[in-house]
């Protein structure tokens, strides 16, 4: 099937369900602040777009999420790496690994929100915290996961540990650390929309919040939207960079659950 | 192997350790780090006299009634969709774009249709939590293995009877993985909508902890939700054992 018809058959659900929307609640003189006409919604969006609001909202959530991201994602990889080099590390670390892993990083907003107060180090704190551990996880399983056979060839080598490490454990772990910072990346995001829809007055969560108490449900929803482009986006940027530069990557990885290392 | 876990619990021990050393030398405000010893106070005084047991029992109420509603419907519809080709043509597009959407950003939305009632933090958990089971499911349901689907075919299956015996235990791997992420989507959602709504719960509680500088009782609270999160997940992962153990490769 052409790519043409594959697109219009993936809209056509959508349209069609909001077009029948539209016209339920033309027909009914729907006039609630609860929700808006699909066409309002867009006006919404396009209105929002032009005038700068989401450019900035997106600006504050991108801002705190990504900070947090590089905190997050830089500790997981460090510690994950030695973890999945060192067995000694890793069996001693295990315990408390999967004790603070139980932690429900929205569980940190009221002791983020205790410690700094509101803004970007609160929401990117907790958005750290969250991206530690799928990080760290994944980045062991990837560095272990390595082929023997490419083990046994550095060991014929003779390479000393430190040409093991860069040479060969590393180029052979990093599509499956790059599918685990992808994955991060969707954490960090969901993360931060989520301490800010909870707590925080800043970004886009806050401004769908914002937005339903203004009984504004057109800019709500078209917020919402934008989210879900937003996060669908970096996805599929991410996803292209992936195809790009590790064809060979894994397209989905399961971060192991609790209980299991 | 009992000789690392017998290990492990020493580091456990020794960072515990050094919270208490770094919180007795006040290294980190008081006011944000209370010590184990006080912590550990808080949680046996919320247990014993306070009210921090009902207050889990309420948390974890929504995030199972929410989590229940989700699978069930979450399973029926990801069958309905794993079986049928053509429906997944027209919806997979949607359901994909749906998927990184956070579902905490349904949470207005939630509100703007019930208020600020338990209603709706019901529902939204039940919303949230129906994305990880639907996917799951559907995926379970569309890889069942094609000889199966010819035997059923020269049995004569009904539709039912196909799904029941053949399509549901080929998709349970998939099923219960799809549950068990829901089921932490499911506690994040109940704890979220606690603080927006001012529901009875933990969510609430380390909430007004944290407003009134009672930092031991936030962190009592916290390390309840961990338990609540480990202990849901335990439970999920011995179902999922005994449930696949039939199965030669888990």
């Amino acid at each position: 099937m052409s790519v043409w018809r594959r697109v219009l058959r993936a809209l056509l659900l959508p349209t069609g369900m909001l077009a029948a929307g539209e016209i339920v609640m033309r027909v009914q003189g729907y006039a609630g602040d609860a929700l808006s006409k699909p066409t309002d919604v867009i006006v919404a969006l396009y209105r929002a777009l032009a005038d700068g609001t989401f450019a900035r909202a997106t600006a504050q959530t991108l801002a705190s999420s990504f900070a947090g991201l590089a905190l997050g994602t830089s500790l997981g990889l460090a510690v994950g790496l030695w973890f999945g080099l060192s067995f000694v590390a890793r069996s001693l670390s295990a315990p408390t690994v999967e004790a603070l892993r139980t932690v429900p990083a929205v569980a940190l907003i009221p002791l983020s929100m205790l410690a700094f107060g509101f803004g970007v180090r609160m929401e990117s704190s907790v958005v750290a915290f969250a991206c530690i551990w799928p990080m760290l996880i994944l980045t062991q399983a990837a560095v272990r996961q390595v082929e023997p056979r490419l083990l046994e060839v550095a060991r014929m080598l003779q390479l000393p540990r430190s040409g093991r490490i860069s040479k060969i454990i590393m180029p052979a772990a990093a599509p499956r650390i790059f599918v685990a910072f992808r994955i991060s990346v969707g954490v960090a995001l969901v993360v931060g929309i989520t301490v800010e829809i909870a707590a925080n007055p800043y970004g886009l969560g806050y401004l769908a919040v914002t937005s339903q108490q203004n009984l504004r449900p057109d800019l709500m929803l078209a917020t919402i939207l934008w989210i879900g482009l937003l996060g669908w986006g970096l996805n599929a940027a991410l996803h292209g960079a992936q195809r790009r530069a590790f064809p060979l990557a894994p397209d989905r990885v399961a971060v192991p659950q609790q209980g299991t290392r | 192997m009992v000789g690392w876990n017998v290990g492990g619990a020493f580091v456990t021990l020794a960072v515990v350790l050094a919270w208490s050393a770094v919180a007795r030398l006040r290294l980190v405000s008081p006011v944000f780090l209370p010590s184990p010893e006080a912590t550990g106070q808080a949680l046996w005084a919320g247990l014993n006299q306070g009210d921090l047991a009902s207050l889990t029992v309420g948390t974890v109420e929504r995030m199972v009634v929410g989590w229940l509603l989700a699978s069930i419907a979450g399973v029926v519809l990801g069958g309905l969709l794993g079986v049928s080709p053509a429906l997944r043509t027209y919806l997979q597009p949607t359901l994909e774009f749906m998927r990184p959407l956070p579902a905490s950003a349904i949470m207005p939305v939630g509100i703007a249709l019930f208020g600020l009632t338990p209603i709706m933090v019901t529902a939204v958990v039940a919303f949230g939590a129906i994305w990880p089971v639907m996917l799951s499911s559907a995926h379970g349901f569309s890889a069942v293995e094609p000889r199966l689907t010819e035997v059923a075919r020269i049995l004569r299956l009904s539709r039912l009877a196909f799904l029941v015996k053949i399509g549901l235990p080929s998709a349970l791997p998939d099923v219960l993985a799809g549950v068990r992420l829901s089921l932490t989507i499911a506690l994040i959602l109940a704890v979220v909508g606690e603080m927006l709504a001012s529901q009875q719960g933990l969510g609430m509680a380390i909430l007004l902890a944290a407003r009134s500088f009672h930092a031991a009782d936030l962190f009592a609270g916290i390390v309840m939700l961990s338990v609540v999160g480990f202990v849901g997940n335990a439970l999920l992962q011995a179902c999922e054992r005994r449930a696949l153990a039939w199965q030669a490769t888990t």
